[in-house]
């Protein structure tokens, strides 16, 4: 047993807010606080946390999130991406139909019927030709597609989320999303994760 | 500088080179040197920045000919 020193002014200090009242408690009470931080700093190392909320479906834009999530995970880091919105036209399967949920859902998937093949540029789409020109400049660099780093990113860990709410205003069922999404959440799983993440980024 | 495996990345783009980095070290034993062969000049910065994060040791950076060859020793 070794003897700790603590100032008189500082014991009188804990007696009233910490209750510690003699030395035996003041011993009892370091002696744990000493415990507890050593039993959370050792073992595993907790891992950063990263949060990507997706939500537009522009190639140029959804490359950017998968090459940060991609990035993150290879440092070590835990990525969630959350789907939403115009997201989900990169979650979308290539062949996927829409169904009869009303005529206003139905003009929707005939308009932009989705999948991660179609992704317009953000900006001088020019009806289809930008996006084609990006994706041929990306490729003198062996760039992965937009498939290949949805897989890319699921073989490192990142979580993959639809959100509800999206697929509840546009008619989307789980049968029209490609294979590998982790789980269909709302607003409050996105916030709960957010609020621990180190990095939250709105793409 | 002497390495145990080399990873060709050469031609890719960030973040790639890392990304292939990553999934490679895994394939050699703790304390074995992996040489990654980039044109990508931030490979210069990505590297370290990544073995810090990751827990792996940067050994330095060879230049020649417009290739980059960086030098990580597996730690973890």
């Amino acid at each position: 047993m070794k003897t700790v020193s603590i100032s008189e002014d500082l014991l009188s200090k804990a007696a009233g807010a910490l209750d510690l009242r003699d030395e035996g408690q003041v011993s009892q009470f370091i002696s744990t606080a000493v415990e507890e931080k050593l039993a959370s700093s050792s073992g595993k190392k907790v891992k950063d946390k990263v949060t990507i909320i997706v939500f537009s479906g522009d190639l140029d834009r959804v490359q950017a999130a998968f090459n940060i999530a991609t990035g993150a995970a290879s440092m070590g880091m835990d990525v969630t991406m959350f789907f939403t919105f115009w997201g989900f036209d990169v979650i979308k399967r290539n062949d996927a139909k829409g169904r009869g949920k009303g005529i206003l859902r139905n003009a929707f998937s005939v308009i932009k019927p989705g999948g991660s093949k179609r992704l317009p540029l953000s900006r001088f789409n020019m009806l289809g030709f930008g996006s084609w020109a990006m994706k041929k400049l990306m490729g003198e660099f062996k760039m992965p597609t937009t498939d290949q780093m949805i897989s890319m990113a699921k073989e490192m860990g990142v979580k993959i989320i639809a959100c509800t709410i999206t697929m509840g205003v546009m008619g989307v069922t789980k049968e029209d999303l490609v294979q590998g999404i982790d789980s269909y959440a709302g607003v409050f799983s996105y916030l709960n994760e957010a609020k621990e993440s180190k990095i939250n980024l709105f793409i | 500088m002497k390495s145990d495996a080399t990873l060709d990345v050469t031609g890719l783009l960030c973040p790639m080179p890392i990304v292939h980095t990553a999934k490679k070290i895994k394939e050699l034993k703790v304390g074995q040197v992996l040489e990654v062969v980039a044109t990508d000049e931030g490979i210069k910065e990505d590297m370290p920045a990544w073995c810090k994060n990751i827990g792996h040791e940067y050994l330095g950076v060879e230049e020649n000919d417009s290739k980059y060859r960086t030098f990580v020793k597996r730690l973890v």
